[in-house]
């Protein structure tokens, strides 16, 4: 498997929503790459015919009924903002005028 | 023996023939925790006035005899990713710091609606990744029995406070070993229970497919009644389990009569020290002694499960820890800025730890456009035969026995510089999670004077199996009450 470029690097964290100075982004390559290397021992096993498992016990459709319940209260769940306002929670905006 | 020393078993029958309350066990683990808590540092928060509250209603009730469990009045301590209304539940992290749910965890719940003292919130890895509780972004975590040496983790703060006799049981939880390595470095009991066994709603997630959360006890007694108060179906968690819970201390018969153990030749070879492997051993030869049948299985899968487990666990970690973006809780960056984008990038890479950091790129790499089919989904398709690895060998067997860690406890700052060699401290431990099923650990004797534990693990929903070998092997030695000298 190639190595992760500085350009890849940059391009996950941005898809990550992390800002990384250049050093932390040259440590998490370098630590990228000393895993990746690891990955590599996955490609001695075939496994054209093998299903996935995503959960290792099997469940399929957990229903319920569809009723209302109390949510937690709002002044307590806001209580936890960084920033609010009345019941809103306040972010820079984010559509324009 | 001091008060603080007793299992929690010990402690309830003392209480039930009127010779100790509830506040006095209280009293006496507040007490140690001022004596030895500057040198363990197991708790992130302590909590001496709720716990002396509850401990004066579970007195009320057990002298009305109208306790609602069979631990009430039991001192517990509850590991910080697990959500406490009313009560900081940081995950150790600098992202949570402020965070105050407004709602219990129903495992937590379940151990407050019993009224077990909640003594306070152990310490961790920061969001549960990692095994030595180095990464805790407040405080490292101390082995009770080498100061000098890692607790183990990611429950590192609740196997270090029953150990050092802090509280009497803990709750952990366990995507790859993190209740069951530091159980075994602390030289404790730590079980991992099956997937969906115990409802993992108000657990703030990891690797979503393989967290569940389990008891840290002083022994397998204790570990029994934990499971049988925190297991089963829970209505807010799709993926617990409606299977029918059984009294487990029924199963606590001291026999290992008629059943059969497997022992992964891979689990004890290369890879696991020397002196680990012979405590591990012995341990397997005087089961075989007391009558269980064992013997040695290949199961060639399981060799594969670190590299799946650092696909999967990264993968679902950067998509559960996408949530943290400093809106709705959590910290957020003092960067002034007028683009959203900027707001999250900036508190997520100020909020998260170093070792959060790398598993969010290195999930968010695996999932990425062109990478998704060579790594994800070819770690899923591994998953698959390390689990019919174990399918089979259960056919045959009705447990597995192997060491938990390789190691017994490393020292402080040995390997926290380099992620790869602290990931090694999972490779016994991580093919349970990934295949689904429970596994204990159990102390087994010591070696360079600490602490080894023997894993023992069955197939999904066979808990009881596991506490049946454990127990019977726990009541033939004396090693789960050794106590270490702090």
């Amino acid at each position: 498997m190639p190595e992760i470029t500085p350009e890849e690097v940059a391009h996950v964290a941005s898809l990550a929503h992390l800002a990384l100075p250049p050093e932390e982004l040259a440590r998490v390559g370098h630590e990228l790459n000393r895993i990746l290397v690891y990955f590599q021992e996955l490609e001695q096993l075939n496994t054209d015919d093998v299903e996935i498992t995503s959960h290792a016990i099997a469940m399929e459709n957990v229903y319920r009924q569809d009723s209302s319940r109390p949510s937690l209260p709002v002044e307590e769940v806001i209580a936890n903002a960084p920033d609010s306002a009345d019941v809103f929670f306040r972010v820079p905006r984010i559509v324009d005028k | 023996m001091e008060l603080y020393e007793l299992t929690a078993h010990e402690l309830i029958e003392q209480i039930a023939a009127s010779q100790l309350s509830a506040q006095e066990a209280t009293e006496a683990c507040l007490a140690r925790i001022e004596a030895v808590e500057d040198q363990v540092n197991s708790f992130v928060t302590v909590t001496p006035e709720r716990a002396r509250e509850q401990a004066a209603q579970a007195d009320q009730k057990l002298a009305a005899e109208t306790a609602p469990n069979a631990l009430t009045g039991v001192p517990i301590g509850i590991k910080e990713v697990m959500c406490t209304k009313g009560l900081p539940s940081t995950c150790s992290s600098k992202m949570l710091e402020n965070f105050v749910p407004p709602y219990d965890a129903t495992a937590v719940e379940r151990t407050q609606d019993a009224l077990l003292p909640m003594v306070g919130k152990t310490n961790m890895d920061e969001f549960a990744m990692g095994s030595s509780t180095e990464n805790s972004a407040f405080q490292v975590t101390r082995n009770p029995w080498n100061l000098d040496r890692v607790p183990g983790g990611s429950s590192g703060g609740s196997a270090a406070a029953v150990a050092a006799g802090e509280a009497f049981v803990a709750l952990g939880s366990d995507t790859g070993g993190s209740i069951r390595q530091p159980a075994a470095l602390c030289g404790i009991v730590g079980l991992k229970p099956t997937y969906g066994r115990v409802s993992r709603y108000g657990l703030i997630a990891y690797a979503s497919s393989l967290d569940q959360i389990g008891p840290l006890t002083k022994d397998v007694t204790d570990c029994a009644l934990v499971m049988n108060l925190i297991s089963g179906h829970d209505p807010l968690d799709a993926t617990s389990a409606d299977v029918p819970v059984p009294d487990y201390t029924e199963h606590l018969t001291g026999s290992v009569d008629g059943l059969k153990a497997g022992v992964p030749t891979q689990l004890l070879g290369e890879g696991i020290d020397p002196q680990v492997r012979d405590c591990v051993q012995a341990a397997i030869d005087q089961l075989q002694n007391m009558g269980l049948e064992c013997e040695e299985v290949r199961m060639p899968h399981i060799d594969y499960s670190l590299p799946v487990y650092y696909i999967i666990a990264p993968a679902e970690c950067s998509s559960n820890l996408a949530r943290f973006d400093g809106v709705r809780y959590g910290y957020r960056t003092p960067v002034e800025t007028d683009d959203i984008n900027e707001l999250f990038s900036h508190t997520r890479a100020e909020g998260f730890g170093p070792e959060v950091r790398l598993r969010i790129m290195l999930g968010t790499y695996a999932l990425s456009a062109g990478y998704y089919d060579a790594y994800y989904l070819k770690a899923l398709k591994v998953r698959t035969l390390i689990k019919s690895d174990f399918d089979r060998a259960f056919e045959k067997y009705d447990v597995l026995l192997s060491p938990t860690s390789p190691t017994v406890a490393f020292e402080i700052g040995e390997r926290a510089d380099d992620p790869l060699a602290m990931k090694l401290a999972d490779i016994c431990t991580i093919p349970i999670n990934l295949a689904g099923i429970p596994a204990i650990s159990i102390p087994c004797g010591f070696a360079q004077g600490l602490p080894v534990g023997l894993q023992i693990m069955a197939g999904a929903f066979a808990e009881e199996k596991i506490l049946q070998v454990a127990y019977a092997y726990e009541q033939a030695n004396d090693w789960h009450k050794q106590r270490p000298a702090l």
